[in-house]
């Protein structure tokens, strides 16, 4: 496998672009987590989860609302104002965010970003909307993708149970066009698995935009880090299930980082 | 006005952020929503997040923008963050050319699409980077307690260039490129990135704002 040298910028500090975000799914008030987006389980209280992937030095915090009726909308916006509170890293939300107005709402509950999927592929213009009424830092584009073989992916929405014919490389240049920041990219086969992430799609949509890339799904152990990274070009990486289950916590992943020589924050 | 410290209260500004910075130190801060609560701040903060255009409209629709000019002219302490310090400068040229506030000489300008050793740099700019030196010393400023390198959180397309060297306080680096991250002239303070969401680094820089 190719290794990149360690980027140091000048004074040989080096370049901390990679970040490491925890993600949390949630489900009405607990923190949960499911294997390939089907069946669920219970771990706990998200925001208690969240102060702790703080104090361990998460650069941001990603909460996935999983169901996002109604109710359970409210129960997110407590959880997303109390995480505010106490945890001052940029916080994202993304989940059954179908409108402008539902953006504004969950940015004025305290998320810094709303990440949103299968709103925007019945709605494209949404993106722009949000966009241009918030900024483009704030608008995250996520895109759940499956392998269709080939060198081709699909775009599914609705948790991974509707497909939409879109083409995940096309969608992600055309969400760039429309104003989108970032891009939350997952891959619905390698999520929860712990067997790495999918690079031949990270490395794809990476290269085909100028927007960063957030790769999701898959990370187990830490040559999935520098994988994805390396091979795959991802600008960030989002871990789910290896953190919840405490199979290695942050200060491990991020100390076995730096000493791959991957450009991590040093200090947290 | 008795709070040590006021945020600008505008439509383009991301005040909550920075209050509950401020409520961890204990400090509940007073928000300045028209001239006269702006004319009375001991600090003042101005927020700013999205199009440098839309923040510079929003100010002026709420009439605050010569306010602001005021309060700088007095020499209390003040903050720009984010697009709240790009608003200082002369102009930017995010989606046409907007004049800014004009109290720093110097322009705001797009982030290059390739960095000074060839890489691509994905725009916007979002992450961790560490503070640099630049020729200014840190010593009786408000980083002067910061170790070098202390990394912050920053997130933007648009960076400033000021027209004074002097007035570059701290940089960071990306892939050979130096990219303005704090400006300071006086008590007039201006950081691209944002304390308020730069962990414990953050906090103490905020901390550091109060003792002004």
């Amino acid at each position: 496998m190719e290794t990149t040298p360690v980027r140091l910028g000048r004074n040989n500090l080096s370049v901390a672009d990679l970040r490491l975000i925890a993600r949390l799914d949630i489900k009405g008030p607990n923190l949960i987590k499911g294997i390939q987006l089907e069946g669920v389980r219970k771990i706990g209280d998200p925001n208690e989860f969240a102060v702790r992937y703080y104090e361990q030095g998460a650069d941001e915090i990603l909460y996935m609302d999983a169901v996002a009726s109604l109710y359970e909308r409210n129960l997110l916006f407590d959880i997303v104002g109390r995480t505010a509170e106490n945890v001052f890293v940029p916080i994202t939300v993304g989940g059954g965010i179908r409108t402008v107005e539902d953006a504004r709402d969950m940015l004025r509950a305290g998320a810094d970003k709303v990440a949103i999927n299968s709103a925007a592929t019945l709605l494209p213009q949404l993106i722009s909307e949000v966009a241009e009424r918030f900024g483009s830092q704030c608008m995250v584009l996520q895109i759940d993708a499956k392998d269709r073989g080939s060198g081709a992916w699909e775009v599914y929405r609705d948790g991974g149970r509707e497909h939409t014919g879109l083409d995940v490389i096309e969608w992600a240049v055309r969400g760039q066009e429309l104003g989108a920041g970032e891009i939350l990219l997952t891959s619905i086969d390698k999520e929860g698995t712990r067997r790495g992430f999918d690079i031949d799609l990270t490395r794809s949509v990476s290269n085909a935009v100028s927007i960063p890339v957030i790769a999701s799904g898959g990370m187990g152990r830490p040559e999935h880090l520098a994988a994805v990274v390396e091979s795959g070009h991802a600008d960030a990486v989002a871990m789910a299930f290896v953190l919840h289950y405490a199979k290695m916590t942050l200060n491990d992943i991020r100390a076995d980082a730096l000493a791959r020589g991957l450009p991590v924050r040093q200090q947290t | 006005m008795n709070a040590p410290v006021s945020i600008v209260d505008y439509e383009a500004g991301n005040m909550l952020s920075i209050c509950r910075a401020f409520r961890h130190f204990g400090i509940e801060p007073a928000l300045a929503a028209d001239p006269d609560s702006v004319a009375q701040a001991e600090r003042l903060v101005l927020p700013g997040v999205g199009a440098f255009g839309a923040c510079m409209a929003g100010l002026r629709s709420a009439k605050l923008d010569q306010s602001v000019v005021a309060f700088i002219a007095t020499g209390r302490p003040f903050l720009g963050i984010c697009v709240g310090m790009q608003m200082l400068f002369d102009e930017s040229h995010e989606f046409g050319v907007h004049a800014g506030l004009g109290v720093m000489p110097g322009k705001v300008l797009p982030i290059p699409s390739v960095a000074e050793d060839g890489m691509p740099l994905k725009r916007p700019v979002i992450g961790w980077h560490g503070l640099e030196h630049t020729s200014q010393n840190w010593s009786n400023t408000l980083l002067e307690s910061q170790p070098t390198d202390t990394e912050v959180y920053f997130v933007h397309s648009f960076s400033a260039h000021p027209e004074r060297d002097e007035d570059v306080l701290a940089v960071y680096d990306k892939h050979g490129t130096k990219i303005t991250a704090v400006v300071r002239h006086g008590e007039i303070y201006g950081f691209q990135f944002h304390p308020e969401k730069s962990g414990a680094a953050g906090l103490k820089i905020i901390r550091a704002f109060l003792d002004l």
